[in-house]
């Protein structure tokens, strides 16, 4: 049966269900795609939220005095807002790219436990829901605020019984804990596909990179996320055993939840960064009209970044007061992972170094990102330095690094690997004239927000801080970074409304619209639920290729 | 299995770093030198069950069912002997020393890296315990043997984590 027959069969499957059936369907579905597709929407419906509250912030530090939300809910939307993007945002979706992509470049009919899956999502599902469910139910008896406002990192003792009553923190650290939970479950899921369900002829040096980059980011979700979850139990026992881990004035520590935080932290930058590597190792080759440039270099890196990520963490704590070992030690390890890192970006620059450029929106979003990735990584080594730190440590410039990396870096590829597997996924283009116009007002917008930011924050402005003097020189440079705010949050509307223009209206995409090499492109848009029809064999890194140019296949070179 | 193992480590090495780190930071009594007792003989009875269920599974695999079921049981009497000994020593702790998660730091480490294991060792029993019932109900043959030795797997790590945390609790940070 042709493709368009299938699809006309499945249409008319469609026609005859009412909507509650479908709704069933989806909710109780094991299948691969349509989770990746569940964890999508949920993390564009939660990027909605967060980006509100990213607005709501930057509405209330427009001008100083400004008495546009009370400290209390300024402190709820900074921690709501970075709790809710790294968690339930950036998370989730490359949970979901995983889950949509991973079985189709490897050539798998699904993931290895595909009910561990469904598990797995849904514990993510529940857990946002959990988090937000805290502005109805954080009150508690004592009237004491709602959503969490401890910061997304929860420092002790903020975290205490006596300085956060009632439940408003208990929500956070339950919904990261089942979050976490799912993280984990769809972390072993992936390690176990990608090991264990590869077709014949891909081997390990044969796999694409998005392929290998989820491997050791799902490895670090397991060695990372754990962390975080033993420190949440023990915050649990604290708040409701009576525990003393984190309570100075029993002998406990501060520092160790710093610790037990960040060891989580900062592995948890990689895990969100690895993912958005891997869609530009993708996209950067397919619109160079070249393969990748340096591929065991880019896999000896990724792996690198791995593990010397791992070792990292404490650069986020030069402003605790640790020794001197441990800060050079940090600072050291810190500098190293700049190697790999490095190695990447020129890999990126090899592989469009003389190919045939061609600027679709996909490609347009993957070049701003190695622009911007690169300055990110320059403030970060800045900031790895510790004296550098001491200075600059809890200030906007920490901010407008961090949203460096991922808005700028994480974001842009993220936006690009939208534009280029929509068609895969739904089987109609995204409209490429408001692609372009998202790309160049988001880019606008995001220039003029966190290029600006650096700056208060090296005249002093501290990170948190819900108002501030006037003529202390803040004043112009935080107005320009919340009109960048709006124009980001405009361009933002302008990509939902793509994707739902284009979703019903969008022009067909035919299988490979792209004239890509890796195997998802092989199979329908979007692809039948058992992916292949039967099981494909490859000889080399791009399939495809071999298949269409069979007189010069790249098997003969590898 | 392996990757679950390797995530269910993080967590420990986590609960036993706390451990280390506030060994002897307690400001009040009880202290560990004061109140603990090693339970040689109960953690012989866990160490044990890893042997028991490790020819359990072979027995399985020859399709000895008689002999797989009866090793089967002899892991979980083992394992709830190892759960008794720690309730025990739980009871002897709260009622005779009046030492609770509360009362100092080494409360609160001590019952969370003992009850954190203890969490894992009764979930491994409920696991092995279904096992029993589908055994006994013939449900388990020797094509499911590669699944127990899966679940065996995961026994095998709770009896090691056994040893980090006895040689922690009960030898180091004495």
């Amino acid at each position: 049966m042709s493709p368009d027959a299938m699809a006309i069969q499945a249409a008319e499957v469609d026609a005859g269900r009412t909507l509650v059936q479908v709704l069933h369907e989806w909710v109780t579905t094991v299948d691969h795609k349509r989770l990746g597709i569940l964890y999508v929407l949920l993390a564009l419906m939660f990027l909605l939220i967060g980006g509100l509250e990213a607005i709501i912030i930057r509405i209330q530090l427009m001008r100083a005095h400004n008495d546009f939300v009370s400290p209390q809910v300024f402190n709820r939307m900074f921690t709501m807002h970075g709790t809710t993007m790294i968690f339930f945002v950036v998370m989730p979706v490359m949970f979901g790219f995983a889950n949509y992509l991973v079985p189709l470049m490897i050539g798998a009919r699904d993931m290895a436990f595909p009910r561990l899956n469904a598990f797995g999502f849904w514990l993510t599902a529940f857990g946002g829901l959990l988090l937000y469910f805290s502005f109805v139910g954080g009150n508690g008896l004592y009237g004491a605020g709602n959503a969490p406002d401890v910061g997304w990192f929860a420092y002790a003792p903020l975290t205490s019984r006596a300085f956060s009553v009632g439940h408003s923190t208990d929500f956070w650290t339950v919904a990261l804990l089942v979050s976490g939970f799912g993280s984990i479950a769809t972390a072993i899921n992936i390690i176990t596909t990608v090991l264990c369900l590869r077709c014949p002829g891909m081997t390990l040096n044969r796999m694409p990179l998005l392929a290998w980059l989820n491997l050791v980011m799902a490895a670090l979700v397991i060695l990372a996320v754990s962390p975080l979850t033993a420190a949440q139990v023990m915050l649990s026992v604290d708040r409701y055993l009576g525990g003393h881990f984190f309570d100075t004035q029993a002998g406990g520590s501060a520092a160790l939840w710093m610790h037990f935080f960040w060891i989580f932290g900062h592995p948890e930058v990689y895990v969100l960064v690895l993912p958005a590597f891997a869609f530009a190792s993708e996209i950067i080759p397919v619109f160079s009209r070249k393969p990748i440039f340096g591929y065991p270099a880019m896999v000896a890196a990724t792996v690198c970044i791995g593990f010397v990520g791992m070792t990292v963490w404490a650069h986020h704590m030069f402003t605790i007061g640790m020794n001197s070992a441990a800060n050079a030690f940090f600072v050291l390890t810190t500098m190293i992972i700049a190697v790999p890192t490095g190695i990447k970006i020129f890999n990126w620059l090899g592989t469009i170094w003389g190919g045939k450029i061609q600027f679709k929106t996909p490609m347009l979003f993957c070049l701003g990102f190695l622009f911007q990735f690169l300055i990110a990584g320059l403030t970060g080594i800045m900031l790895g330095t510790a004296p550098f730190n001491w200075q600059l440590g809890n200030s906007y410039f920490v901010i407008a690094h961090f949203h460096y990396v991922i808005v700028g870096g994480i974001m842009f590829c993220l936006f690009g690997a939208f534009y280029y597997w929509f068609p895969k996924v739904t089987g109609r283009m995204l409209n490429e004239t408001l692609g372009k116009l998202h790309f160049w007002l988001f880019l606008i917008g995001f220039h003029l927000t966190f290029d600006t930011m650096h700056i208060p924050g090296v005249l002093g402005m501290p990170r948190r801080i819900y108002t501030y003097e006037p003529a202390r020189g803040w004043d112009t440079l935080n107005l320009i970074i919340t009109a960048g705010a709006f124009i980001q949050g405009f361009a933002i509307l302008i990509f939902v409304v793509n994707l739902v223009f284009s979703c019903f209206r969008g022009a067909k995409a035919g299988n490979d619209p792209w004239d890509a090499w890796t195997l998802e492109w092989s199979v329908s848009s979007p692809p039948p639920s058992y992916n292949f029809a039967s099981i494909p064999t490859v000889g080399s890194r791009r399939p495809l290729w071999d298949r269409k140019h069979p007189e010069d296949p790249d098997y003969r070179y590898e | 299995m392996a990757t679950l193992i390797i995530a269910e480590s993080a967590i420990f090495t986590i609960f036993v770093v706390a451990y280390l780190f506030y060994a002897g930071k307690s400001l009040t009594g009880p202290t560990p030198r004061e109140v603990l007792n090693a339970p040689i003989f109960f953690s012989i009875c866990l160490l044990s069950s890893s042997l028991t269920i490790h020819f359990a599974t072979k027995f399985l695999e020859q399709g000895r069912r008689g002999a797989f079921l009866g090793l089967l049981s002899l892991t979980i009497l083992l394992g709830g002997l190892f759960l008794y000994g720690t309730g025990r020593e739980w009871y002897r702790l709260i009622y005779e020393h009046g030492l609770t998660v509360s009362t100092n730091l080494f409360g609160t480490t001590y019952y969370s890296l003992v009850g954190l294991h203890a969490f894992h060792v009764t979930a491994g029993l409920l696991m092995l315990s279904i096992v029993l019932l589908f055994g006994v109900a013939g449900r388990v043959g020797r094509e499911q043997s590669s699944r127990v030795d899966v679940l065996s797997l995961y026994w095998h790590f709770v009896d090691a984590v056994w040893v980090v945390v006895f040689t922690v609790v009960y030898v180091v940070a004495r």
